[in-house]
């Protein structure tokens, strides 16, 4: 008897149902998973923290449910990105993407919720699968191959995480996930393996390739969950490891200068997703009680205001067929709630205050500066003020505002508009009122967000980039969205990678073509021809030699029965055998099998 | 206007509205950062606006960096991939 449900089999049974269901019937089905879940995890909630499930599999225990502050805070906002997502994507979803989306979404839950390794990596390897699907449901010719790039990154991800934990398994024999040491090469493994779903700069391009690919609902299901994980699992096994901090630094800053000059809107969010997420990279590496809750609160408040500008570009994108920002431009006009909602997650992301991330985000910066660290300090004040500019500002500025495209699309449909609005009002209500989301963090909050010398700061700051916005545009200096593409480390394997293989490729169709014309051709026509008649070949064969090796008269006979035997072959291959002649046949192969097994067992040495 | 309605930026005043009400706010937000003692972690924080001059210069040298280095390294034709 199971007396307590992993958080992942609620979305991943759930899914099983949901291709029978149509219409109606099934939106009020799989938006009834997460509410299920989210009062599973309350249950969960008040039991005593640690493992709740364990099974015996092969010589180890696996721990199919390990709960406690860290993992129940991301369980809560997993489950609440699910039914905002889900609601979004209700109108236009095929079945297909609804399955993926809540597979996703569980095995998310399955990795957060894991206490050993072995259960982790199942449900690692099924977020990858899950989630190209996400990106392959758009159909498109790009989507297709932006979503084997993708899963073929996730593969090495897991692969390297699969080595690092049969290491730490032959080393240690413990398979419980629990804080690791930098200081061998299983534990590397692990964390470069959550680096590259962390999108640490270099490993970074699978996310602004793929993501801005993938289906309208897809994209708003990848940014709550892949990346967030991946923190979720370095704050529990790597908290405090120093690589960290200039790791998340780098991340902070350098996509938003990608930011500034990509059109594509979607990516444009992909760029500032990484930058996000730099923050929360920042605040395990520091790794003090007041870092790893900015980290955590920080992920929960992403999640959510991610998700709405997500939300409110794949709404202009499904109602204009249109996504880059030289395409678009003066949709306020029909879309003023999409516009309304789209300023709140700006604002959020931008961290202004009564905006969520004005409550999560500075306990980062401040633990940063508590901790003495002032070139990481200074960093995340630029990056603060570029975020501000590039998702701030310009994703609001270019699709809605800006020089009219003379575009009049309709309003989003209703179930968009509710998801934008629920996300907007969480938005908000972090914002305004932090101390419910304080009391779920791993360690007890004493920080206050709201003193005057904060408040004056953030808004300096951000008052000053968008006035510095502000003077680039009316003096033209801004940079003009020009259509283009902009390389990343992905060209390393879009276009060096196959340039390179390309005379590889050239050497080896050459050498291809030799082995068939010169050795495996001839030598199959041979086989074939032996098959044919062995006996007879055999002869031809034995007579060819003897002709080698005679003069005169004998090299005459020869020759003509050489000719012959050629002229006649295969003869008549069902030439009944002497009774005497097979069995010395079945005697010759007795002696070579009683050779074999009289040495089967010697070894060398 | 395309569907002959005025929208609210249609107008030019309320642009230029909105811009001046920028130019006060910021206004204001130099002023106050004289009256509000400044507290941090770190020395500078104290120093009188200093969070406006970081917020303008940061924003000044990201554009201008993006504009004029990172674009001319990365940037390549719309079907480069295709």
């Amino acid at each position: 008897m199971i007396s307590h449900i992993p958080p992942a089999w609620i979305p991943i049974l759930g899914a099983l149902v949901v291709p029978f269901l149509k219409g109606r019937g099934r939106t009020a089905y799989v938006l009834l998973l997460p509410v299920l879940g989210l009062a599973n995890l309350v249950h969960l909630s008040g039991q005593p923290a640690g493992d709740l499930l364990g099974v015996g599999f092969l010589d180890y225990h696996l721990q199919l449910l390990h709960v406690d502050r860290l993992s129940l805070v991301f369980g809560y906002a997993f489950h609440v990105a699910m039914f905002v997502t889900l609601l979004y994507g209700a109108r236009d979803d095929r079945a297909s993407g609804t399955v993926a989306g809540l597979v996703y979404a569980g095995s998310s839950l399955g990795v957060v919720f894991s206490g050993d390794w072995v259960s982790l990596f199942g449900y690692w390897e099924l977020m990858a699968l899950s989630s190209s699907v996400l990106i392959w449901g758009r159909r498109t010719p790009r989507a297709y191959a932006a979503g084997v790039r993708y899963f073929l990154v996730h593969a090495v991800s897991g692969l390297l995480i699969l080595f690092g934990i049969l290491l730490l398994a032959r080393d240690t024999g413990d398979i419980a996930v629990a804080k690791l040491e930098l200081d061998n090469a299983g534990t590397y493994l692990i964390f470069v393996g959550v680096g590259i779903n962390c999108a640490w700069p270099g490993l970074h391009a699978w996310l602004t390739d793929a993501y801005p690919e993938a289906t309208i609902t897809g994209t708003v299901f990848l940014s709550a969950f892949t990346t967030k994980t991946a923190v979720y699992l370095l704050a529990r096994v790597f908290p405090g490891a120093d690589p960290l901090i200039w790791i998340g630094a780098a991340m902070a800053a350098f996509p938003i200068f990608y930011a500034v000059i990509e059109n594509d809107l979607r990516r444009v969010l992909s760029y500032s997703l990484i930058n996000q997420v730099g923050f929360m990279v920042v605040g395990v590496g520091i790794g003090t009680e007041l870092a790893i809750n900015g980290a955590v609160a920080h992920a929960v408040a992403d999640i959510i205001f991610k998700g709405l500008l997500f939300m409110a570009m794949g709404a202009v994108l499904r109602q204009t067929g249109k996504i880059d920002a030289t395409d678009l431009g003066g949709l306020y006009k029909t879309m003023p709630w999409t516009a309304a909602f789209c300023m709140v997650g700006a604002a959020s992301i931008s961290a202004f205050p009564l905006f969520s991330a004005f409550a999560t985000k500075s306990m980062i910066v401040s633990a940063a500066g508590l901790e003495g660290m002032a070139g990481v300090w200074f960093i995340l004040m630029f990056a603060s003020a570029g975020v501000f500019h590039h998702a701030g500002i310009k994703i609001p500025f270019f699709a809605f505002f800006s020089h009219d495209s003379g575009l009049r699309p309709k309003e989003a449909p209703r179930n968009m508009l509710w998801a934008m609005g629920i996300a907007a009002g969480l938005c908000i209500l972090i914002g305004v009122f932090p101390g419910p989301l304080y009391g779920l963090l791993p360690y007890d909050v004493t920080y206050h967000p709201y003193t005057a010398p904060h408040i004056l700061g953030q808004l300096q700051l951000l008052f000053f980039s968008a006035l510095a916005f502000t003077l680039l545009m009316l003096s033209g200096v801004y940079p003009p969205e020009i259509r283009a593409v902009n390389v990343d480390v992905d060209w390393l394997y879009r276009k060096a990678g196959v340039a390179a293989w390309r005379p590889l490729a050239r050497l080896g169709a050459a050498f291809g073509a030799w082995w068939h014309d010169a050795v495996a051709g001839p030598s199959l026509d041979t086989l074939v021809a032996f098959s044919r008649n062995p006996m007879a070949a055999t002869r031809l064969a034995w007579t060819a030699v003897q002709l080698r090796f005679a003069t005169g008269e004998e090299a005459r006979i020869l020759r003509s029965r050489l000719h012959r035997r050629r002229r006649l072959f295969p003869e008549d291959s069902a030439r009944p055998w002497p009774i005497g002649f097979a069995v010395t046949w079945i005697v010759a192969f007795l002696f070579v099998y009683l050779v074999l097994y009289y040495f089967k067992d010697a070894r060398p040495g | 206007m395309r569907d002959g309605k005025q929208h609210l930026f249609d107008r030019p005043e309320n642009v230029n509205r909105l811009i001046r009400g920028l130019y006060i706010a910021c206004g204001v937000l130099l002023v106050a950062g004289l009256f509000v003692p400044g507290h941090g972690e770190f020395p500078w924080e104290s120093a009188p606006e200093f969070f406006a001059a970081y917020g303008l210069v940061s924003c000044i040298v990201l554009v201008l960096a993006a504009k004029h280095i990172l674009r001319r390294i990365v940037s390549r034709d719309e079907r480069y991939y295709d």
